[in-house]
């Protein structure tokens, strides 16, 4: 039974742009899928659709087990700049109505697991991009969600920082087991992370590919650099390729 | 920073300086133009005339100023909440800030029957459109992320208002604030000017008009002096109630070296 149940979405916005035609995907409980595709395709779309920010315009998606919390990681670290990083962390807690010294402890613990302890009381302004990043990650994660969604989170990040982060979210992954839908544009990072990925094309926005990527987990800086990696990037960068000729 | 002050400063001291000199070797009566030791020495003097009429303009001012606050925050959260208030109402609001204060006093001061209610309305009037258009632009400057993460986590639109549409506005509030600071002290001493109110209770204003009916000119300077003061201070105070909320995370309050 998956988690969520993607079935022949379609989403036209009212200025008459398709933005996603017959999207039909299931994702398992557990699994850490990459939604990959050019920009433009529409992959941010579905997961707002997803995560239940917009309706779709035809099709449905169902929750087979019901409809766990989710966790949203923007592209931008989009925290509060008028709030310290343990108050920003603790605002899906306050808003759920926890109360502030469980909301406190619990954050701060958030805090601890993207390696951020001791920055409880510091402001956005104060961190760098990638710790702003992490802070960002915390505060999806604070509810234990059973499902994370992620729109390009480290694009806009240098590249040490970026395979910092996606070493540190499969450790997370790989501890909590949450599922991940990961969006992105990169074929390498998609490989590295996931164990699915889901190729699409644009203008409509369609699923063209679902790819399996079979290598174990844990994956070290080493799997970067292994012949099995190039293999998939490989393999990948074919289909994504096949998907901006379509 | 210390060239911030003191290049001020010097610049007013050698106005000053010159303005005394012009005075005595011109020999220019002060029922002309009085130097500024005599505006000094006349601002002692007339102290016991001149501080009850400063708590006067200060009390409208600041009432004035108060009920902008009020009426200006609470009509933009309205309109922030309901789009068809703010169709109705918004028009309305500019209509009122584009009709020039001294026109409609006179009515104002008729109607109300009532001459510091009156006086508190055309300074209210004055006041209000700032705090108003600014907060109602900071309520819709939020980031649509943010928004976006508040109806995942089903926030509603009251929570989503305090702990995101507020703070994000508080900026925008704050600056809207310190132009109405400002503008209630203009509004106040205008009012008083076309209202030429009598008695005991009387602001800067009436004492400049009785003054000038007078050719008491030195102390319509003085009078002149005090009123400058007053928009000073409160300009001053305001940016500091700025700074004092804004220092831990707005750019416009952290100074560059960090």
């Amino acid at each position: 039974m998956p988690l969520v149940s993607v079935r022949g979405v379609s989403k036209t916005f009212a200025n008459g742009v398709q933005a996603l035609d017959g999207i039909s995907l299931d994702i398992e409980a557990g699994e850490f899928l990459s939604v990959l595709g050019p920009s433009g395709c529409g992959k941010s779309t579905l997961l707002r659709l997803i995560a239940g920010l917009a309706p779709p315009s035809a099709g449905a998606i169902d929750w087979p087990a019901g409809k766990p919390d989710i966790g949203f990681v923007f592209q931008e670290p989009t925290l509060m700049p008028w709030a310290t990083a343990l108050a920003n962390v603790a605002l899906p807690l306050k808003l759920g109505g926890v109360g502030r010294s469980e909301r406190d402890a619990r954050s701060a613990e958030a805090l601890g697991h993207v390696g951020l302890a001791g920055f409880e009381r510091t402001w956005p302004r104060e961190l760098s991009g990638g710790m702003k990043m992490r802070v960002s990650i915390a505060r999806a994660l604070v509810t234990a969600p059973r499902l994370l969604l992620m729109d390009e989170p480290f694009a806009a990040l240098d590249e040490i920082t970026r395979h910092r982060l996606n070493a540190d979210l499969l450790a997370l992954w790989e501890r909590s087991r949450f599922t991940v839908v990961f969006v992105t544009h990169s074929v390498f990072e998609s490989v590295f992370l996931s164990q699915r990925i889901a190729v699409m094309a644009a203008r409509p926005g369609r699923i063209v590919s679902d790819l399996a990527v079979a290598a174990p987990y844990p994956r070290t800086e080493a799997f970067r650099t292994s012949p099995d990696y190039a293999a998939h990037c490989r393999l990948v960068s074919g289909h994504l390729a096949e998907a901006m000729a379509a | 920073m210390s060239a911030r002050i003191a290049a001020p400063v010097v610049m007013g001291i050698v106005m000053l300086v010159l303005w005394e000199a012009v005075v005595r070797v011109a020999k220019i009566p002060p029922y002309v133009l009085p130097g500024p030791i005599l505006v000094a020495r006349t601002l002692i003097d007339d102290w016991g005339m001149l501080a009850p009429a400063l708590v006067v303009t200060l009390e409208i001012t600041l009432e004035a100023l108060a009920a902008a606050v009020i009426v200006g925050g609470l009509l933009a959260i309205l309109f922030s909440l309901s789009r068809w208030v703010e169709l109705s109402l918004f028009p309305y609001a500019i209509i009122l800030q584009v009709t020039p204060i001294v026109a409609i006093a006179p009515l104002i001061i008729a109607w109300a029957n009532n001459v510091d209610l009156s006086l508190l309305i055309c300074a209210w009037l004055v006041a209000f459109f700032p705090i108003l258009s600014n907060t109602i632009l900071g309520l819709r400057s939020v980031d649509h992320n943010l928004l976006a993460l508040f109806e995942l986590y089903s926030a509603g639109r009251w929570k989503t208002l305090i702990h995101l549409r507020l703070p994000a506005a508080l900026p925008y509030f704050l600056g809207g604030l310190r132009i109405s600071g400002g503008l209630a002290l203009i509004g106040a001493v205008v009012a008083e000017f076309v209202a030429g109110t009598g008695g005991s209770a009387s602001g800067l204003a009436y004492r400049i008009l009785e003054a000038g009916y007078q050719l008491r000119i030195p102390r319509m300077f003085a009078a002149l002096v005090l009123i400058s003061a007053a928009g000073i201070a409160i300009y001053l105070l305001l940016s500091l109630l700025s700074y004092l909320l804004l220092r831990r995370w707005h750019e416009s309050a952290i100074s560059p070296e960090g």
